[in-house]
C-alpha cells in the first residue's frame, strides 16, 4: 500500500511510457497516512472509514433482521454482547428503533455518500483530469477531518446511557423534537443532531473543492466534451450536494433549537404524558420539507457517482464506445434539475394539497425519462460488445439490472393515488433498497474492483470477487423481493413485530428466510472486507501500467504514483475517452493524437 | 464544437472559484430559513416583532466596513503597505463593532419579552437567522485579523492578490446578506 513513486521500467502500450525516474518524498508517517493532503490518500481514507461503517451498518440489519425473522424466540448471545439492549436474548423495542435509525443513517449518509463520493471523486478527479492535485489541497484534507470528527460522534452515541438516536433515518418532529418521547430520542438525538452537522460541513467542503478541480484544473486539451462520464457524474453530484446540504443543516438547526430552547418551529399543541406544551403555532410538516429538499436530491448524490463509474467501466470492458456520451451527460443534467423539484413525492400522505400533489406526480415520472435514457444507452453499449467479465464488470451489469428492477416500482410509487395505499409499507422499503442502497453499492464495487490496481499497486483476488458477486445479487433480490409482495398486502415498515396481525402470519416462513438470507449476505461482504485488506498487503502485483486497456489518464501515471501523480508534464489529452474498438484498435488513450487518416466523428 | 481550455490559461481563480460556490451554499442555507420564514408566517398564532433601532446602526457599520476594505484592497494593489494595514485594522474594528452592537440588539430584544421559549413567531427566527449571520460574520473576522497579523509581522511579503481579494468578496457578501435578511424581516411581517 505504499503511496510512493515507482520506478516503472515496464514497457506499456501507451505512447508514454518514458518517465523518468522520481526522487523519493521524504515525509513523515503523520504527514503522509494520517494528515495527508495527497487527493489519493485521502480517497483511501474515505474509503476504509466508509467501509468501517458499512460494516457496522450492516450488522445492524442482520440484529434487526433476527427480530423481524424470529420474534417468539430468544437468542441469549445476544444479551452477553448487548447487555440490557437484549434484556432476556431479546432486542427491546428501544433498541430496535435505534438500529433501524444508525443503519439507515450510517449507510445513506456515511458509506455511500461520504464513501462513496469522498472516494471516488478524491481519487479520481485530479488522475482523470489531469492534474497534480485538488484546487485545494488542505480543504479536501478538513473534509476528511469534518468526517472523521461526525463518525466519532455518532460511535459514541452508541455508548451513551440512554442508547443513540432512535426517531428513524428521517427524524421527524415531534417525536425527535421531544426528549421525552423516549430514550433514544434524548442525548443520542443531539449527538446525531451534531454529527449530522458536522457531516454537512465535510461533504460541502468536499463539494467546493471537486467543483472547482473539475472546472479549473484540467489538463491542456481536456475540453468538458472529452471528460469521462465519472467526472461529469461528480460534478453534478457535487453540485447538487452543495446546494441541497445547507437546507438539511437550517432544519437541523431548528430541530436543535426545539429541543434544546423550547422554540416551536416544528411544534404546536401537545401533550405528552399528561403535561401540556407551552409550544404553539409550529409545524412538523415544515421539517419535512426542508428533510426532504435534501432528501430526494441524496438519493441522486447516492446514485450518480455510481452511474458515473458503471459507464466507464461497461465502456471499457466491451470495448466498446459508450453509446450516447452526450445524451448521458444531458440525461445526469435532467435528473439533476428534476432533482430538485420532487420532494414532495415523499409527502403524499402529509394532507398535501392534492393539486399539488399532481404537480410533483408529474415531475417524479418525468425522471423516468432520463433515467430510461440512461439503461437504453448502458445496454446499447453491451450489445455486441466484446465483453471482458472481470468482477468490476459484472458488478456494473449487476448496478443496472438493480436500477432497472428497482426503478420500475418507483414509477408505483410516483402515482400519489398507488402511493396512498403504499407508503410506509414494506414495498418502499424494497424500492428504495435495490434503486438506491443495493445499486449504488454495487456501482460502489465496481469502482473499488476497477480502481483498486490504482489505489494500492495490486489486484484483488478474482475468485472471491465472482462469489462476491453472484452471493450478494442473489442474496439482495432474495431480500428485496419478496418485500414487495410484503408491501403489497400491507406489512407496514417500521413494526418490530407483527404477530398481533393474523393476516400476517402467511409470511411467517418467508421473514424467516429474508432473515437467514441476510446473515448470509453479509458474511459475503465480510469475505470481501477480508479480501479487500488482504489483498492491500498480500494481492498479486500489477505489472502493466494500464491493465485494463483502458484510455483515461489515471493510467498513464506510474504504478504507485506518488504526491503529483506524473513524474513528468501532466500529459496532453487529444481525443476524448471512449475510442474503444476504433480502426480495429481495441483501445487508443487519450493522450494519442489524432492519426492521419482516423476520422475524427465521435 | 470542443471548446479546449488549458489549465495553464485559467480565466478565473480556482479559491476565488470555490468562494463562489461556496456563497450559492451558504444562500441556500438562508433561502431554507427564510422559506421556512415564510411558510409559517401565514399560519395561525404567529407573533410579529418590532425591529429595534439598533439593527439600523449596526447596518451602518458593516457597510463602513465593506468601504474600508474595498479601498484597502486598492492600496494593496498600489503597494501603499501602511495604508493598507491602516484601513484593514479599521474594517476589523468595525466588524467587531457589528458583532457587539447586534449582541445588544438581541439583549433589547429579549428584555421587550421576545423570547425563545414557546409560541412560534418572528422572534424566534430573527434568533436564528440573525445569529446565524453572525457567525458567518465571525468567521470573517477570524480571517481578517489573521490577514492583518501577516500585513503586521509575516516575514514573507503577500505577493498576490488573490487572498486579500477573495476576503474581501466574502465579506462583501456577508454585507449583501445582512441588508437581505435585515429588509426582509422588515418588509415581510
Ligand atoms: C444487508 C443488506 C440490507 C438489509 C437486509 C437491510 C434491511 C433493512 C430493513 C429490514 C429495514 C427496516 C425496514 C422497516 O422499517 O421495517 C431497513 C431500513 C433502512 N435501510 Fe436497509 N438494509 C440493507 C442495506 C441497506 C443499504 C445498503 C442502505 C443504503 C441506502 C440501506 C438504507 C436503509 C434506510 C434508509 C432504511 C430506513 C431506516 C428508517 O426507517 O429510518 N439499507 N433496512
Ligand atoms: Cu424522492
Amino acid at each position: 500500500m505504499s503511496n510512493e513513486a515507482t520506478l516503472n521500467d515496464h514497457t506499456t502500450d501507451t505512447n508514454h511510457s518514458e518517465h523518468s525516474d522520481v526522487h523519493h518524498q521524504q515525509q513523515s508517517f503523520v504527514s503522509k497516512y494520517i494528515f495527508s493532503q495527497d487527493h489519493k490518500t485521502i480517497g483511501k481514507q474515505f474509503l476504509i472509514t466508509g467501509i468501517v461503517w458499512a460494516i457496522i451498518g450492516g450488522l445492524f440489519s442482520v440484529l434487526f433482521r433476527l427480530q423481524l425473522g424470529f420474534p417468539e424466540q430468544t437468542f441469549p448471545i445476544l444479551e452477553t454482547f448487548l447487555g440490557r439492549w437484549a434484556k432476556g436474548g431479546v432486542i427491546q423495542p428501544e433498541f430496535y428503533y435505534a438500529l433501524v435509525t444508525i443503519h439507515g443513517t450510517v449507510l445513506v449518509f456515511f458509506v455511500l455518500t461520504a464513501g462513496l463520493s469522498g472516494t471516488f471523486a478524491n481519487l479520481l478527479i485530479p488522475l482523470q483530469i489531469g492534474a497534480r492535485d485538488m484546487a485545494s489541497p488542505f480543504l479536501n484534507m478538513l473534509s476528511y477531518w469534518f468526517f472523521f470528527l461526525a463518525s466519532v460522534i455518532m460511535l459514541s452515541s452508541l455508548f451513551v446511557h440512554t442508547g443513540p438516536a432512535s426517531g428513524g433515518w428521517t427524524i421527524y418532529p415531534p417525536l425527535s423534537a421531544l426528549g421525552q418521547s423516549g430514550d433514544g430520542l434524548k442525548i443520542g438525538m443531539d449527538l446525531w443532531l451534531i454529527s449530522m452537522a458536522m457531516f454537512i460541513v465535510s461533504s460541502l467542503l468536499g463539494g467546493l473543492n471537486y467543483i472547482a478541480t473539475i472546472l479549473n484544473m484540467r489538463t491542456k486539451g481536456m475540453s468538458m466534451t472529452r471528460l469521462p462520464l465519472p467526472m461529469w457524474a461528480i460534478l453534478f453530484t457535487s453540485i447538487l450536494g452543495v446546494l441541497s446540504f445547507p437546507v438539511l443543516l437550517s432544519g437541523a438547526i431548528l430541530l436543535l433549537f426545539d429541543r434544546n430552547l423550547g422554540t416551536s418551529f416544528y411544534l404546536s399543541d401537545i401533550v405528552i404524558a399528561g403535561e401540556i406544551l407551552p409550544n404553539e403555532g409550529g409545524s412538523a410538516i415544515l421539517f419535512q420539507h426542508l428533510f426532504w429538499f435534501l432528501g430526494h436530491p441524496e438519493v441522486y448524490i447516492i446514485l450518480l457517482p455510481a452511474m458515473g463509474m458503471v459507464s466507464e467501466i461497461l465502456s471499457v470492458n466491451s470495448k466498446k464506445p459508450i453509446f450516447g456520451y452526450m445524451a448521458m451527460i444531458g440525461s445526469m443534467f435532467a435528473i439533476c434539475s428534476l432533482g430538485f423539484l420532487v420532494w414532495a413525492h415523499h409527502m403524499f400522505v402529509t394532507g398535501l394539497n392534492p393539486f399539488l400533489g399532481s404537480v410533483f406526480v408529474l415531475l417524479t415520472l418525468l425522471i423516468a425519462v432520463p433515467s430510461a435514457i440512461k439503461v437504453f444507452n448502458w445496454l446499447t453499449t453491451l450489445w455486441r460488445g466484446s465483453i471482458r467479465f472481470t468482477p468490476a464488470m459484472i458488478f456494473a451489469i449487476g448496478f443496472v439490472s438493480l436500477f432497472i428492477s428497482g426503478g420500475l416500482t418507483g414509477l408505483f410509487l410516483g402515482n400519489s393515488t398507488i402511493d396512498i395505499y403504499l407508503h410506509d409499507t414494506k414495498f418502499v422499503v424494497a424500492h428504495f433498497h435495490i434503486v438506491m442502497g443495493v445499486a449504488s453499492m454495487f456501482g460502489m464495487f465496481a469502482g473499488i474492483y476497477h480502481w483498486f490496481p490504482k489505489m494500492f499497486g495490486r489486484y484483488l483476488n478474482n475468485t472471491l470477487g465472482y462469489i462476491h458477486f453472484w452471493g450478494t445479487i442473489i442474496c439482495a433480490y432474495l431480500i428485496f423481493w419478496p418485500m414487495h409482495y410484503e408491501g403489497l398486502a400491507g406489512v407496514p415498515r417500521r413494526y418490530l413485530d407483527l404477530r398481533g396481525w393474523h393476516s400476517f402470519n402467511q409470511f411467517e416462513d418467508l421473514n424467516k428466510l429474508i432473515s437467514i438470507v441476510t446473515i448470509i449476505v453479509f458474511a459475503i461482504q465480510l469475505m470481501f472486507v477480508f479480501n479487500f485488506f488482504y489483498s492491500i498487503f498480500k494481492g498479486r502485483k500489477v505489472r502493466v501500467q494500464n491493465p485494463w486497456g483502458s484510455n483515461t489518464l489515471e493510467w498513464t501515471t506510474p504504478i504507485n504514483p506518488g504526491h503529483g501523480n506524473w513524474p513528468g508534464e501532466i500529459p496532453e489529452v487529444h481525443r476524448w475517452p471512449y475510442d474503444y474498438g476504433k480502426g480495429g484498435r481495441s483501445f487508443i488513450p487519450q493522450t494519442e493524437p489524432f492519426g492521419a487518416d482516423e476520422s475524427k466523428d465521435h | 464544437m470542443v471548446i479546449v481550455s488549458a489549465q495553464q490559461k485559467q480565466k478565473i481563480r480556482p479559491q476565488i472559484f470555490i468562494l463562489w460556490v461556496a456563497i450559492a451554499s451558504i444562500i441556500m442555507m438562508f433561502a431554507g430559513l427564510t422559506s421556512a420564514y415564510i411558510v409559517k408566517s401565514n399560519q395561525a398564532g404567529w407573533q410579529n416583532l418590532a425591529m429595534p433601532q439598533l439593527f439600523l446602526i449596526s447596518t451602518i457599520a458593516i457597510i463602513g466596513s465593506s468601504v474600508t476594505l474595498q479601498l484597502a484592497v486598492s492600496s494593496f494593489k498600489k503597494k501603499a503597505v501602511a495604508k493598507f494595514q491602516q484601513l484593514l485594522g479599521i474594517t476589523v474594528l468595525l466588524g467587531i463593532l457589528f458583532v457587539v452592537l447586534q449582541c445588544f440588539g438581541f439583549k433589547q430584544l429579549w428584555e421587550s419579552g421576545i423570547q425563545l421559549k414557546g409560541v412560534a413567531g418572528a422572534g424566534q427566527f430573527l434568533y436564528v437567522i440573525f445569529g446565524l449571520h453572525g457567525l458567518h460574520v465571525i468567521g470573517g473576522i477570524v480571517a481578517l485579523f489573521v490577514m492583518l497579523l501577516k500585513a503586521f509581522f509575516g516575514k514573507s511579503k503577500i505577493a498576490t492578490n488573490t487572498p486579500i481579494e477573495v476576503m474581501a468578496t466574502y465579506w462583501h457578501f456577508v454585507d449583501f446578506l445582512w441588508v437581505y435578511i435585515l429588509l426582509f424581516f422588515i418588509w415581510i411581517q
